[in-house]
């Protein structure tokens, strides 16, 4: 199944969801894809409890009630949103506008593109362990797609947080074996989990470890073993599975292979409409590149405000663009549902 | 102002005058100190401006705080002495302080 909008937004941080208001105020429809599961970016994902000192007007706002009150704010345009997803590819369509697909095959066609996507999509961070590279995607996994391919493996899940500790008892009961290593006796996970893994631990049904992946051993992409730096010295564990689960970090991702130009990681787009190298596929908030560029959230939202212009000509060619302010434009005040 | 050392991983030594109230990362990046990276700005939010405080100077540092524990699960080689550099405030108890740079952030 194919969405057609007209305006597609890569990115649901503070930034693109703002872009669906100033995009909204001009008729224009929007859908939005995020990597994460909700809105609200890195303000979400990262610091929602943290406090924000320079949004205009807002003298102190945390980072969650900023993505909250945005959501407010651009409600009444009932944009689309889809969660949980990478976009893969874009190309352009012989006919106006761009077709977009996702990691997970769902079909999008847009007048415009515009890419929000701040630091990049948030991805699993890879622990810093030397020649990891040569078992990922054969013995080193950093999700569980379908929990069958751990079955009869000796698993060596790694971390302390939530993911860690849950796929730990999920997969727990198909692996042969499981050997949990954290860096240390206390978890970030959910006391319940915790109390969980230490009653499998004292019926042997696992193994919990302290300490830190220093070494792998194995050959060809086959895991054959971990070597563990704990508080009593290197031990050595056998595992053919290993999960490590080390939070997340943001990369730019398949954008980096749409042949848009780039500037180290980041987009160059022009002051007038932040357009990039590529008409109609805009480029706004910090994942953009110009001199002079803040990665400011603020600077984003003006960015966003320009870029509709562009948007707009785009989408409805030939349409008179008439600049009007929210304060006392009846029709704008009709599409926010204000009167 | 408080002088503080960073000790980069080859060895190479650079020694920063640090306004009181900043931060130890801020400082290093300011005057770009080969590996600190500080990937969130300073918002204990990842793990790339990890170091070891000096042994001798551990206590007066102090221990790092629960938020800052959690984040250093994702550092690399973590030792008693690992901090997350954005979260030790410049002080005047602090002058001559030493830290050093780890191989490789997370």
């Amino acid at each position: 199944m194919t969405t057609q909008t007209d305006v597609l937004i890569i990115g649901a941080g503070p930034v693109g969801l703002f872009a669906v208001f100033e995009l909204g105020l001009l008729d224009l429809k929007c859908h939005l894809i995020d990597i994460l599961d909700r809105p609200g970016g890195q303000c979400a994902e990262l610091y929602p409890e943290k406090p924000i000192y320079d949004i205009p007007a807002w003298p102190i706002i945390s980072a969650q009630e900023l993505v909250d009150k945005l959501m407010e704010q651009i409600a009444p345009f009932n944009p689309g949103f889809t969660f949980n997803r990478m976009v893969n590819g874009l190309e352009r369509l012989d006919e106006d506008g761009f077709r977009v697909t996702t990691d997970e095959n769902e079909v999008f066609e847009a007048k415009v593109v515009v890419i929000a996507a701040g630091g990049g999509s948030f991805q699993p961070k890879r622990p810093p362990i030397p020649g990891i590279d040569a078992y990922e995607g054969t013995s080193v996994f950093y999700s569980v797609r379908r929990m069958e391919e751990f079955r009869g493996h000796d698993l060596l899940v790694v971390g302390g947080g939530d993911s860690a500790l849950d796929w730990t008892l999920n997969l727990q009961p198909v692996a042969k074996t499981l050997t949990l290593v954290h860096r240390r006796p206390e978890f970030r996970a959910a006391p319940d989990s915790v109390n969980k893994m230490y009653a499998l631990q004292e019926t042997k049904a696992l193994d919990f470890q302290v300490g830190q992946v220093k070494e792998l051993i194995g050959e060809d992409g086959i895991l054959r073993a971990a070597v563990i730096k704990g508080p009593e010295g290197d031990v050595e564990i056998a595992c053919t599975r290993m999960l490590p689960f080390f939070g997340l970090t943001m990369k730019l991702g398949p954008i980096a292979d749409w042949g848009l130009n780039l500037h180290e990681n980041l987009i160059p787009v022009d002051t007038e409409k932040f357009e990039t190298s590529e008409p109609g596929i805009f480029a706004i908030g910090d994942i953009n590149w110009y001199p002079g560029k803040l990665k400011l959230i603020l600077s984003g939202f003006h960015e966003a405000a320009l870029m509709t212009q562009a948007a707009k000509r785009i989408c409805n060619p030939g349409e008179r663009v008439v600049f009007q302010y929210t304060t006392s434009s009846t029709s704008l005040q009709k599409k926010l549902g204000v009167t | 102002m408080t002088k503080i050392t960073y000790i980069a991983h080859d060895g190479t030594e650079f020694v920063v005058d640090a306004e009181d109230g900043s931060t130890v990362m801020e400082n290093a990046i300011k005057n770009a100190v080969p590996g600190i990276e500080a990937e969130c700005g300073g918002a204990c939010a990842c793990a790339t401006c990890h170091v070891y405080v000096d042994e001798a100077w551990s206590e007066t540092v102090g221990e790092p705080e629960a938020m800052e524990e959690d984040m250093l699960d994702f550092a690399y080689d973590v030792r008693p002495t690992s901090r997350l550099s954005c979260q030790i405030t410049v002080r005047s108890e602090l002058d001559g302080l030493v830290v050093t740079v780890p191989e490789r952030q997370a």
